[in-house]
C-alpha cells in the first residue's frame, strides 16, 4: 500500500481488455539489486514479469528525469534499487538516489500524479528473495493505483 | 551569481493554461550553476507539465531549448527561428532578466517567467546557496575582513552589531549568522579589531537602488 494520500482519481477500468498489468521500470544497481535479480532467477523465485530492469552502475546515476521519461513513455511505476545504506560501492550514491526520489515524489504530487508511483529500495546482492518481494510489492501497489498518466492519455482500445 | 528558484508549479500551470503548445527556454548562465533553470531543469519542468496534461487525458507539446545566455541580445536574437514554430506560451527558465529580454525582442510572444530571482550569492555546499551581495554599488568588504555587512546584516549596519545579536545569531532568524559577530571574530583573530573603533560615516546609497535603475556604459567596448 502506498504511504501517501492518493492524488490521482482512480481509473474506473484499465484501458485494454483483461486485468490491468502495470508496466514497472526498475533501475537496479549492478553491485546489489541487479545481482539480487540474478540470484532470484537462479533460485527460480517468482516475481512479476512486468518489472523491466534497467542496469545502472550505481543508483547515484538515477535521476528524476529518468523516472519522468519512463512515466511519460508509458511506465505506470518506477523504482530505484540500490545497495544497503553504508554499503554503496561509490560511498553515497544510494543515499543521493533516495533524496532524489523523495524530491521527485513531491514534484509528482505537485502535478497530481500519485507519489507512490516512484520508490527507492535498498538491498544487498545476496537478497534474491527480497528482490522478488520488492518486485511483487511494488507491482501490487501500482496495480492498485491503476494505469499511469501516459496510459490514461491514450485513447481506449 | 544570481540565485533563482522555480516558481510554484500551479503558478506556472496558470501561465500556460489553454496553450496546447509551449516552449520552455533555459539559460546556461547563473541558473544552470544554481540548478534552477539549465537544460536539465528545463527537461524536468517540460516532463512534469506533459505528465500533468496526460493525467487529464490531454496532450501538451512542451518543446525545450536552452540559450547560452538570455541576458545577452546576441543569443536572444539567434532564437528567432525557433519562435517561428508558433507557441501559445514561452516559459523562460532564466532569472527574470531572461523573460524581459525575450519579451522585448519578441513582443508578439506571450513570455512568462518560470523562476523567481532570489538573491546574488554563492554556494555554501552542493545544494545550498546564500546571499553575499546586494549590489550597493560601493563595495566595502575590505573594511570588514572580507565580510559584507550590507547584504548579510538584516539592517545593513556599517557600525554593528545591534542589540539583536545573540550567541552569534541574528534576531531575525536563529538560523542566520550575525555577520557582525563574524566580523568581530575574524578581525580579532587577524589583530585588526582596532580598526572598528573609528565609526564609519553614513553610506552614500545613491550608487544603490536608491538612485533608481542603474546602467553602465563602457565607451571602449561600445560598437
Amino acid at each position: 500500500m502506498p504511504d501517501h494520500p492518493p492524488t490521482e482519481p482512480r481509473s474506473p477500468a484499465p484501458p485494454g481488455p483483461g486485468p490491468f498489468e502495470p508496466r514497472v521500470i526498475a533501475f537496479c544497481c549492478q553491485y546489489c539489486a541487479y545481482s539480487a535479480a540474478d540470484m532470484a532467477g537462479s533460485m527460480r523465485l517468482q516475481y512479476p514479469s512486468n518489472v523491466e530492469i534497467v542496469l545502472v552502475p550505481c543508483t547515484g546515476r538515477f535521476d528524476a528525469i529518468l523516472a519522468l521519461k519512463a512515466l511519460e513513455g508509458g511506465a505506470d511505476g518506477v523504482y530505484a534499487a540500490g545497495c544497503l545504506e553504508g554499503s554503496c560501492h561509490f560511498l553515497d550514491g544510494n543515499v543521493r538516489a533516495r533524496k532524489r526520489v523523495t524530491h521527485l515524489k513531491k514534484e509528482l504530487e505537485s502535478v497530481g500524479v500519485d507519489p507512490g508511483r516512484v520508490e527507492m529500495y535498498n538491498l544487498s546482492a545476496s537478497q534474491g528473495p527480497r528482490f522478488a518481494e520488492i518486485a511483487r510489492e511494488f507491482s501490487g501497489r501500482i496495480a492498485e493505483l491503476g494505469p499511469g498518466p501516459a496510459s490514461r492519455s491514450k485513447p481506449p482500445g | 551569481m544570481i540565485i533563482a528558484s522555480r516558481k510554484p508549479i500551479d503558478e506556472i500551470k496558470g501561465f500556460i493554461a489553454g496553450s496546447g503548445r509551449i516552449l520552455i527556454v533555459g539559460c546556461r548562465g547563473c541558473v544552470t550553476v544554481c540548478n534552477s533553470g539549465g537544460a536539465k531543469e528545463v527537461e524536468i519542468l517540460a516532463s512534469l507539465l506533459r505528465l500533468d496534461a496526460m493525467k487529464g487525458g490531454a496532450k501538451l507539446t512542451a518543446d525545450e531549448c536552452t540559450l547560452e545566455r538570455q541576458c545577452d541580445p546576441e543569443y536572444v536574437d539567434g532564437f528567432a527561428p525557433r519562435l517561428a514554430e508558433g507557441y501559445g506560451a514561452v516559459l523562460s527558465m532564466a532569472c527574470p532578466i531572461g523573460p524581459q529580454y525575450l519579451a522585448e525582442r519578441f513582443p508578439s510572444e506571450k513570455v512568462y517567467p518560470a523562476l523567481n530571482a532570489c538573491f546574488m550569492g554563492g554556494a555554501l555546499a552542493h545544494g545550498v546557496w546564500a546571499e553575499r551581495c546586494q549590489a550597493c554599488g560601493d563595495c566595502v568588504v575590505h573594511l570588514f575582513a572580507g565580510l559584507c555587512p550590507v547584504s548579510r546584516c538584516a539592517k545593513s549596519l556599517l557600525n554593528g552589531p545591534c542589540g539583536g545579536s545573540a550567541e552569534g545569531k541574528c534576531e531575525v532568524s536563529g538560523e542566520t549568522d550575525c555577520v557582525w559577530h563574524l566580523i568581530v571574530e575574524r578581525m580579532e583573530a587577524a589583530g585588526t579589531i582596532g580598526e572598528l573603533a573609528t565609526p564609519r560615516p553614513l553610506k552614500d546609497w545613491r550608487t544603490s537602488r536608491d538612485g533608481g535603475p542603474r546602467k553602465i556604459v563602457r565607451e571602449e567596448l561600445v560598437r
